[in-house]
């Protein structure tokens, strides 16, 4: 019996002050946390606007999210709303950013998208992939994001070159690409079906 | 040599944790694709280590020996979550980079193990110095691993250019057999070093 009770007396207060040492530490990681979380984010959001002056992140706006073929949107999309950045000098809106997300060759793509109002591409970045190093991973290389440069919906293809489109693809990976291609097209129906709602 | 000095250089060399005990491959396999990750994952196991070392060995007069393991494992998870926590807050590029295998140090072997081998056994002098040793060791270990496939399949050393932009880089070796066949080879290289200088 008192081997029992020593056992429990023991762990027990080893648990109980892990678990206290635990919330001290939680408590002071807490912010640089969300902080670096932010900074992260705002990062990306501000490598594909124009110039802005505000803090994109506090203009946001969410919008529903509806497929042009009826699916439901993907799982990054939180309840099936897509949460647009606004950048804007002056009060002037001068572009917007969002994310979007397509299957790639190794599980989920997420793509920022940066237009000028007028829907027109001003940057695309990569926020999370796990596409194979060295192959499909040269999505998220500047060769390949910088083809987006300035290109919209009118007169141009989004597809690879492999299927008839204007975009190159990268070589020995033709799966990657297409997603990335497809979502920015996407994102650009997205905008352009939306575009009232996000400027107002 | 003093015991303590021993203590210290056991790991590096005739135990190292990777190459003779062949320890914690789960890690070493996963993130030794770049020298960068290498330190990082190094850098976190050798703190982990030596705080839990240093922890049980100071209780393994009080710890019941029915219960140890338990006891032993509260003890390194909450120094992994430490460790999680504050790369998350304040070495975030690395702690992306790095991903599920930093609360992952928590089932690595070469913790627990040296925990129940060592630290369980020694006084805290012993078990801090064997903590540090080990580390490095273990440090030393995929900073190796993580230059040889960095250095082939990207043609760097710490996101350094070393072989030029014309370097076809060897693509297998940043790819999970590369992994594999990298360490096979160091470790048949180690064995032949150790059995002609029988250190």
């Amino acid at each position: 019996m008192r081997d029992i009770l020593e056992l429990v007396v023991v762990l027990s207060i080893i648990c109980i002050a892990a678990a206290f040492s635990l919330a001290k530490v939680y408590d002071i990681t807490k912010e640089p946390i969300a902080l670096q979380k932010r900074l992260a984010r705002l990062q990306t959001v501000n490598a594909v606007l124009p110039a802005h002056d505000n803090e994109p992140d506090q203009n946001a706006v969410r919008v529903p999210l509806d497929t042009p073929d009826g699916k439901k949107g993907t799982s990054k999309a939180k309840n099936n709303e897509v949460l647009v950045y606004k950048g804007m000098q002056g009060g002037q809106l001068t572009g917007v950013a969002f994310e979007m997300t397509e299957t790639g060759y190794g599980g989920e793509i997420g793509i920022m998208i940066g237009l000028d109002p007028d829907g027109v591409i001003r940057g695309v970045e990569i926020t999370s992939m796990s596409e194979t190093p060295g192959l499909g991973a040269k999505v998220t290389e500047p060769a390949f994001k910088q083809q987006f440069q300035g290109k919209s919906l009118e007169g141009v293809r989004f597809q690879v070159k492999k299927d008839g489109g204007d975009f190159d693809q990268v070589s020995g990976a033709t799966v990657s690409p297409r997603a990335v291609v497809k979502a920015v097209r996407e994102g650009l129906e997205f905008y352009q079906k939306h575009k009232e709602a996000i400027i107002q | 040599m003093t015991p303590l000095f021993n203590d210290l250089v056991n790991g590096i060399w005739k135990e190292n944790p990777i190459f003779r005990l062949v320890l914690g491959m789960c890690s070493t396999l996963a993130i030794t694709t770049q020298a960068k990750n290498a330190i990082g994952m190094g850098l976190a196991v050798t703190f982990v280590l030596v705080c839990s070392n240093l922890l049980i060995s100071a209780l393994r007069n009080i710890i019941p020996d029915k219960v140890r393991l338990a006891c032993f494992i509260v003890v390194v998870a909450t120094f992994v979550t430490i460790v999680d926590l504050v790369m998350a807050g304040f070495f975030f590029e690395l702690h992306k980079a790095m991903g599920i295998f930093i609360p992952l140090i928590v089932v690595n072997c070469i913790i627990l193990g040296r925990a129940e081998a060592f630290a369980s056994k020694n006084p805290i002098l012993n078990s801090l110095m064997d903590g540090v040793g080990m580390g490095i060791g273990y440090t030393l270990a995929l900073l190796t691993v993580g230059c040889i496939r960095e250095l082939l399949g990207n043609g760097s050393i710490f996101g350094l250019s070393l072989l030029g932009p014309r370097y076809i880089p060897f693509l297998l070796a940043i790819l999970p057999p590369g992994a594999f066949i990298a360490l096979g080879l160091l470790l048949g290289l180690m064995n032949k070093v150790n059995k002609k200088f029988a250190f």
